[in-house]
């Protein structure tokens, strides 16, 4: 226990964050599929494989505090991010709809929800995915400085 | 020391049962105060002059004065349309004469869209009722899932005792057509996403289950008619 105790506080905080953001995102994603009743297109699931452990593993490195978990957290979080910014390319135009794996089923390239008229799922997602890479990535260079 | 890290322990915990118990309060209260909003709006739509709940082409059963309407978005294909089909019927029965049951359709399977034209091609021979039980009884021939065969339905169809030759020719009709693009329509407007969905005097069944929808009826039909 050499680490200054402040410092220990403010990494355990960290970590916390990213858990808040990864378990309200995760409950999020639920309100839409399970309340809204919105049917998850496969990209969408591809996002909930990152994001739903992240909920789980985040929370047991807070009891104790195990900085470890970077090692193991930041490329869910990381992959997640990916795929959700391959989304929103999809959706915005960016990336042609031919290129869309997927075209049977749910349109992944059709945006079924905006809030305040703009505000898509997968912006949502990779907000979320980035903030957390963030995080995590600043508790490692803090951890390993 | 050992009491310190006690603290930092309560503390933390604290911290996180306060944040999780938020985002479970947000949660649960977000989703009481949407279904109240999608209620209310189902609620005008169905008090429209033009209800989306029933069409004048729509199949019903039962007396038509009854002050009682139950709804029911069905697929012909889907398994638990099949297994609520009795209790349905069973629980017209505990109300005579008091509900009528309207029969909507919502093809979400594959193949979906034929069975809806033949249900509705038997209907004008007269048989509607005979070849939709026809095909819940061998549904599990043709609607399998991982291998649907919506063409064995041919096989099984003179047991409801239609002309077949009738069928083919009368299920292209464009009203048929038009009666299924209602239909979908009408669902879509209504947000009927699973089968089956009751709705009972415009009032959608938001917890679903065989008591739930007993019970709801039972109390709308002692609400219309009080003793």
């Amino acid at each position: 226990m050499a680490t200054p105790e402040s410092t220990v506080d403010t990494d355990w905080t960290i970590l916390f964050v990213c858990w808040l953001l990864v378990a309200a995102s995760t409950l999020g994603s639920l309100f839409f599929s399970e309340v809204m009743e919105l049917p998850p297109c496969s990209l969408c699931w591809m996002q909930r494989i990152f994001m739903f452990p992240l909920a789980i593993i985040l929370l047991f490195a807070l009891f104790p505090f195990d900085p470890g978990i970077v090692r193991y957290a930041l490329p869910l979080a990381a992959i997640g991010g990916l795929v959700a910014l391959y989304h929103l390319l999809l959706q915005v135009g960016f990336i042609p709809e031919s290129a869309a794996p997927c075209r049977e089923g749910v349109s992944c390239s059709e945006a079924q929800l905006a809030l305040f008229g703009f505000v898509s799922i997968p912006m949502m997602s990779l907000l979320v995915f980035a903030s957390v890479t963030g995080l995590l990535w600043s508790l490692k260079r803090r951890r390993s400085s | 020391m050992v009491a310190k890290e006690e603290t930092v322990f309560v503390k933390r915990s604290t911290i996180v049962l306060v944040g999780a118990a938020g985002l479970i309060l947000v949660f649960a209260l977000a989703s009481f105060l949407y279904t109240r909003q999608r209620a209310s709006e189902i609620e005008e739509l169905a008090a429209a002059a033009d209800s989306p709940l029933e069409r004048p082409h729509s199949q019903t059963l039962g007396s038509a004065d009854a002050k009682v309407v139950l709804v029911e978005f069905f697929d012909p294909a889907c398994e638990t349309c099949r297994v609520f089909d009795p209790y349905v019927k069973a629980m017209l029965a505990e109300h005579p004469g008091r509900v009528r049951l309207v029969l909507r359709y919502a093809p979400f399977h594959q193949g979906s869209d034929t069975m809806v034209k033949i249900l509705e091609a038997a209907a004008l021979q007269g048989r509607f009722r005979a070849t939709l039980q026809v095909m819940f009884d061998t549904q599990p021939e043709w609607a399998s899932h991982h291998r649907p065969q919506p063409e064995k339905i041919w096989e099984f169809l003179p047991r409801a005792g239609v002309d077949l030759e009738r069928i083919r020719r009368d299920m292209e009709e464009p009203r048929i057509r038009e009666i299924l693009e209602q239909d979908v329509a009408d669902l879509r407007l209504l947000g009927v996403r699973k089968t089956p969905q009751f709705f009972v005097n415009g009032q959608p069944l938001t917890r679903f289950g065989r008591e739930e929808l007993r019970r709801m009826l039972a109390a709308e039909v002692a609400k219309q008619y009080p003793r």
